[in-house]
């Protein structure tokens, strides 16, 4: 297992290397400049301008020059926002937007995971039909679309959370609702999937004939062998619940990650363009690695690494 | 002999799409303390249903429509859910037949096998595991103590289903039922399963019912034996009746397609012509007569009673009614009623 992890840890390093490198060279091609007011200098104060931030070097340059700078963790500083580095950016607006993600992710896996065993055990009754129409409709809905009823009807209309705020807990827990709709579902979809297949296993058997109640049988062996799938798509759920809190951050006024990536873009702010993308890239290596370590932990066949002594 | 177990006219049907099907339509048996029947019969012809019946680990389809499984005189039919769990896996456990499925894989086998004592007795974690590992190296598991934190799949499929007799008997069961515990292994391993069930019967005292479509299986283990056909019971008596006196055609057929030791390896087999009948519309008289060589006007009418062979072999043909014509049996079966006198029975 420890060789496993380590290796992970290479590759996830490699990684990296490829991304920051490929969104280095891709950014160059970009259209604009990153100076808003580059029209109105003249070239010599244009050249003072790009020498001060290396710009005036060869592309080849400025890319080592920057990947020794990421070796010691540094991202560069920000054309726009006040010339700060971007790490120091990055870490302002991380904690919201790792607060609702990190919220949702919880929220919709745990009640996907509950949703979709309740429908699996209460296989076609009114209670597997109503767990089945809440996950699509988690599915199906965007979370902008959701984000939007939400805030309208429970924080506009009925007052019930704050509009467009972000102090505490509270505020935090529409844009919550609006992140897990679609983890949620698709938790639930898997799971109920899954542990019909489980229930009906010979092993699942066993456990009754060996005199487990009914809910001793899901407890100690349906629900752990139906989850091994499901933790197989929490890395690309990941995904969507980072990328669709950019739009939900905006719709609740969140000063997160997302808003500022939308802003650094459509002001060529190269290095917190290139700060965010490794940094998201980065985030979501490290989620599929967890995921594999829990897949490893949950699944013995995995863990083992090899096909058994037969 | 005490009956600890007996199964009167027991019927189950299953709801289906194409409509109820009558898979189980009035079985009787008894199982005495201490021995082993066996059930033998074609695959789909109600073997793992009227076992699981006991249990009543039945599909959610199915329903027991009639009938009372009595355990040492109670009917289990009555009981609770919670009642049901405490014979489970204690006094009433059950082996399946694929070994290759029917383990928990995220569990370690220790846990496995040691999970019936802790659901059914006040003993500790560490009491349960201890008993396990003694329990794993009674079936044949090699070096026990190092494995007890393996998984399934790091052992064969023999092993495999050691392990899950392991977990069948770990709590002393008074019944033990073995649905097919050697069709799906090698012919050696096979051998050897039934050796351990035997060695096993007779140091905890346990009552087997062994089920089986194998004939060549039963004469190892079995004390007696019952042959089923289309959810119903055929023909019964002890191994010795039913190898070398049977009576019921369908019984003829099925000895006739066993291997014996003198065919040879592309000796062709005769195994019975035709298929069983579809039981969403079973038949009025007897299920087997379409395929039945001797069958009469009166089996495709009216189903046969059992007739008494012998003090405890009974068969369902009319065949053995007095008024019947007498018929001569296939040729097999003719030499077996040779064997038969020669051990002192009385054949026909
Ligand atoms: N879940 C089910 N739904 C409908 N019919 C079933 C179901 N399970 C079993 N049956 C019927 O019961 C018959 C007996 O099945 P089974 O006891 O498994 O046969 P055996 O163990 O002798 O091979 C089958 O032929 C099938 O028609
Ligand atoms: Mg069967």
């Amino acid at each position: 297992m420890t060789k496993y992890i380590l290796k992970r840890i290479f590759y996830l390093f490699l990684t990296l290397f490829i991304i920051a490198s490929l969104t280095f060279f891709l950014m160059k091609l970009l259209p604009g400049t990153p100076f808003s007011n580059q029209n109105r200098m003249s070239p010599d104060q244009l050249k003072i301008v790009k020498a001060q931030y290396g710009l005036d070097q060869s592309v080849f340059v400025q890319y080592v020059r920057y990947m020794g700078g990421l070796l010691q963790g540094n991202l560069g500083t920000s054309f726009q926002f006040n010339n700060e580095p971007v790490t120091a950016l990055i870490g302002q607006r991380l904690a919201p937007s790792m607060q609702i993600g990190a919220q949702a992710m919880v929220v919709g896996t745990v009640f996907g995971i509950l949703l979709g065993a309740v429908a699996a055990i209460r296989k076609n009754t009114w209670a597997d039909t109503l767990a089945t129409f809440v996950s699509i409709l988690g599915l199906s809905i965007p979370s902008f679309v959701l984000a939007v009823l939400l805030q309208f009807y429970l924080a506009y209309k009925w007052r019930i959370f704050p509009v467009a705020l972000w102090d505490n807990f509270q505020s935090s827990i529409l844009p919550t609702i609006a992140l897990a709709a679609l983890p949620l579902g698709t938790v639930a979809r898997f799971m109920r999937t899954e542990m019909v297949d489980v229930m009906s296993s010979d092993y699942i058997e066993l456990a009754k004939a060996k005199g487990n109640s009914s809910w001793k049988v899901v407890t100690k062996h349906a629900l752990r062998n139906s989850l091994i799938p499901v933790v197989t798509i929490i890395g690309p759920m990941a995904v969507s619940v980072m990328t669709g809190s950019m739009v939900v951050e905006n719709i609740f006024s969140i000063p997160g990650i997302g808003e500022q990536f939308v802003k650094s873009i459509t002001t060529n702010d190269y290095p917190t363009i290139m700060g965010l993308t490794i940094f998201y890239s980065f985030l979501l290596i490290i989620v599929y690695l967890i995921v594999d370590i829990l897949y490893g932990l949950i699944d013995p066949r995995i863990r083992l690494g090899n096909g058994g002594k037969e | 002999m005490d009956k600890i177990l007996e199964v009167k006219d027991l019927h189950v049907d299953f709801d289906t799409y194409n409509g109820v099907v009558h898979a189980i339509r009035g079985v009787n048996f008894h199982l005495n303390a201490g021995e082993t029947l066996a059930i033998v019969g074609e695959s789909g012809s109600g073997k793992s249903i009227t076992v699981r019946s006991i249990l009543q680990l039945l599909a959610s389809n199915a329903t027991i429509s009639k009938g009372e499984i009595l355990y040492h005189g109670d009917d289990l039919l009555q009981k609770n859910a919670k009642e049901m769990d405490n014979l489970r896996g204690n006094k009433i456990s059950m082996i399946f037949q694929d070994p290759m499925t029917s383990l928990d894989p995220t569990m370690t086998i220790g846990k496995q096998v040691a999970e019936p004592l802790l659901i059914h007795n006040n003993v500790s974690k560490k009491d349960a595991l201890k008993r396990a590992e003694e329990v794993l190296r009674l079936v044949g598991i090699p070096n026990p103590a190092a494995r007890m934190n393996d998984y399934p799949h790091q052992f064969s499929g023999g092993q495999r289903q050691r392990i899950v007799i392991a977990i069948a008997i770990v709590d002393y069961p008074e019944i033990l039922i073995a649905d097919e515990p050697t069709t799906a292994l090698d012919v050696t391993v096979q051998a050897q399963i039934i050796d351990l069930l035997r060695e096993l019967q007779q140091k905890i005292g346990t009552s087997i019912i062994f089920i089986t479509h194998d004939l060549g299986v039963v004469a190892g283990i079995a004390d007696r034996v019952a042959v089923m056909y289309a959810g119903r019971f055929v023909e019964y008596g002890s191994v010795d009746d039913i190898f070398f006196n049977p009576q019921h055609p369908y019984t003829w057929g099925l000895l006739d397609s066993m291997p014996t030791l003198d065919t040879n390896e592309d000796a062709r087999l005769n195994s019975i012509p035709g298929t069983p009948p579809n039981l969403l519309d079973p038949p009025a008289g007897d299920a087997f007569a379409p395929r039945n060589a001797y069958a009469m006007q009166i089996d495709e009418e009216q189903q046969p009673p059992f007739f008494q062979v012998s003090k405890h072999h009974f068969a369902a043909t009319w065949l053995l009614h007095p008024d019947a014509p007498k018929v001569t049996p296939p040729a097999g079966i003719l030499n077996r009623y040779e064997k038969f006198k020669k051990l002192g029975g009385n054949a026909k």
